[in-house]
């Protein structure tokens, strides 16, 4: 089974159509990215996706389930990390990951290990106790991506992940999402060529919230003309013939 | 489970800001003193302190107010509000999330209000007590007023709005400060028409024990805290299904 299956997916916020019909699947364990420039349709598409955002038109299924209709369903298998960093400023990041495994019903073994794992992962245990709000850009978006993936998802979505990371912490995050590959869905939206050509199994190119191709790095690069991959996107946006 | 664990965040929130505890629980104390000084010089019958207690309690609400609607706004700017609209947390959790921390905190001021009370010659009597329950329903009123400002407007426009325009409202059209019949008019009407003096006169007459005379003024409490406790919930929903 697909893990997301989108059928004409569509949004219009009244007289501008932010996602226009979309339709594409995603297999379950598949790192997939979402890349197009700005007001492509990238985050929308995320909204919709999450149950943010209901559709003008269309559906979507996860797992099987519309998240028109099975709304309680989708919320319990999914996560996201939003573009602007969500986290409580008046917590520390051990409380931040406490509230988000309360809000998921876990017990509180499993909260414990739970959190164990995660601030393992994410190298998160010499900033346990800090308060959130008093922490880097870099540290937030870490908790912030911890937090999305401490209630077990099988879908993960990420919202511009790197944003606003110095390239040390977009390397480290990039090998924290490597790690994932396979274990979780992964939706990611971004609009740094080499963060999609790095990290995706494909990549989906959206623009004025049309999906113009969705293939590996690799055919994207032969559909574009060029070797290199931020070359052939922009042929590929601007419709250039090669 | 799940609501109690989005309302220990919000408790700890809102007691982590000094300033919130400075206001919160030291102004209404600041003004009990000050104007049982004025009293004790020039002797005015609505500030004895049997009439001056029980308004300066209600009057302290305002900042429950500003406490419920700051918390709500900034969740509602920062992204954080829009990760948990993702969770299974469901309307109903959100506002009573942000109701109960804010409950004990409003009945303890009250508290803290009758004990300094009580210091400065107010008798000791079970009606305190009982006063002290019918807190309860008035600060519901205001958490809920609270709730309605914090989902519609931002975090600078409610301190704005409830920081400024609501105590001074509470203050004028309560009859705390001065007796509303030395207006009169159009302006005894609208203050009658609010709930506030209504919350004052209550408490009033409860301190009194007379329980004859708390009615109408526990309908027009709980009318109006329904009303925006119900608008809140509804747009509440409204965003969270957009």
């Amino acid at each position: 089974m697909d893990a997301i299956r989108i059928e004409n997916l569509t949004k219009k916020f009244k007289d501008v159509t932010a996602v226009d019909h979309l339709a594409l699947s995603v297999a379950e364990g598949e790192l997939f990215s979402l890349l197009g420039v700005n007001g492509a349709g990238k985050t929308t598409t995320i909204k919709m996706l999450s149950c943010l955002l209901r559709p003008t038109e269309g559906d979507a299924f996860l797992l099987g389930k519309s998240i028109t209709r099975d709304t309680a369903f989708v919320k319990s298998i999914i996560a996201v990390s939003p573009q602007e960093t969500a986290v409580a400023p008046g917590l520390t990041v051990r409380e931040n990951l406490e509230l988000i495994c309360g809000v998921h019903g876990f017990s509180r073994e499993k909260q414990s290990r739970k959190i164990q794992e995660l601030t393992e992962l994410l190298g998160l245990s010499s900033v346990i106790k800090k308060k959130a709000g008093k922490l880097s850009g870099g540290w937030q978006r870490r908790l912030s991506i911890a937090m999305a993936l401490i209630s077990e998802p099988k879908i993960l979505f990420l919202d511009e992940p790197t944003l606003g990371l110095d390239v040390l912490a977009r390397s480290d995050l990039w090998d924290l999402i490597r790690s994932l590959k396979g274990k979780v869905t992964i939706v990611l939206t971004t609009h740094y060529m080499e963060e999609a050509e790095a990290l995706s199994d494909r990549i989906a190119i959206m623009k004025d919230g049309e999906l113009l191709v969705c293939a590996t790095a690799e055919e994207i690069k032969k559909q574009g003309g060029s070797d290199k991959f931020e070359e052939a996107f922009v042929n590929i946006v601007k419709g250039v013939r090669t | 489970m799940k609501m109690l664990t989005f309302a220990r965040r919000n408790a700890r929130e809102v007691l982590r800001d000094p300033l919130n505890l400075c206001f919160g629980l030291g102004f209404p104390i600041v003004l009990l003193l000050l104007l049982s000084a004025i009293q004790a010089n020039i002797p005015v019958e609505l500030f004895e302190i049997e009439h001056l207690t029980p308004g300066i309690t209600v009057f302290g609400l305002a900042f429950m107010t500003l406490f419920s609607a700051t918390i709500i706004a900034k969740d509602r700017g920062s992204s954080l509000l829009s990760r948990l609209y993702t969770t299974p947390l469901t309307a109903l959790d959100f506002i009573l999330g942000y109701t109960l921390p804010i409950l004990p905190i409003a009945v303890g001021q009250a508290v803290i209000c009758y004990a300094v009370a009580l210091i400065l010659g107010l008798s000791f009597t079970v009606n305190i007590l009982w006063a002290v329950l019918f807190m309860i329903p008035v600060s519901l009123l205001f958490i809920g007023l609270g709730l309605l400002c914090g989902s519609i407007f931002n975090d600078k426009q409610v301190g704005g709005l409830c920081g400024a325009l609501l105590t001074n409202l509470t203050a004028w059209l309560s009859g705390v400060w001065f007796d509303l019949d030395l207006v009169g008019g159009v302006f005894k009407k609208i203050a009658y028409a609010l709930p506030f003096v209504h919350a004052v006169e209550l408490e009033r007459a409860v301190l009194a024990g007379n329980f004859n005379n708390i009615l109408p003024h526990l309908w027009w409490v709980l009318g109006y805290g329904i009303a925006a406790t119900v608008a809140a919930v509804l747009l509440f929903l409204r965003q969270m299904k957009r």
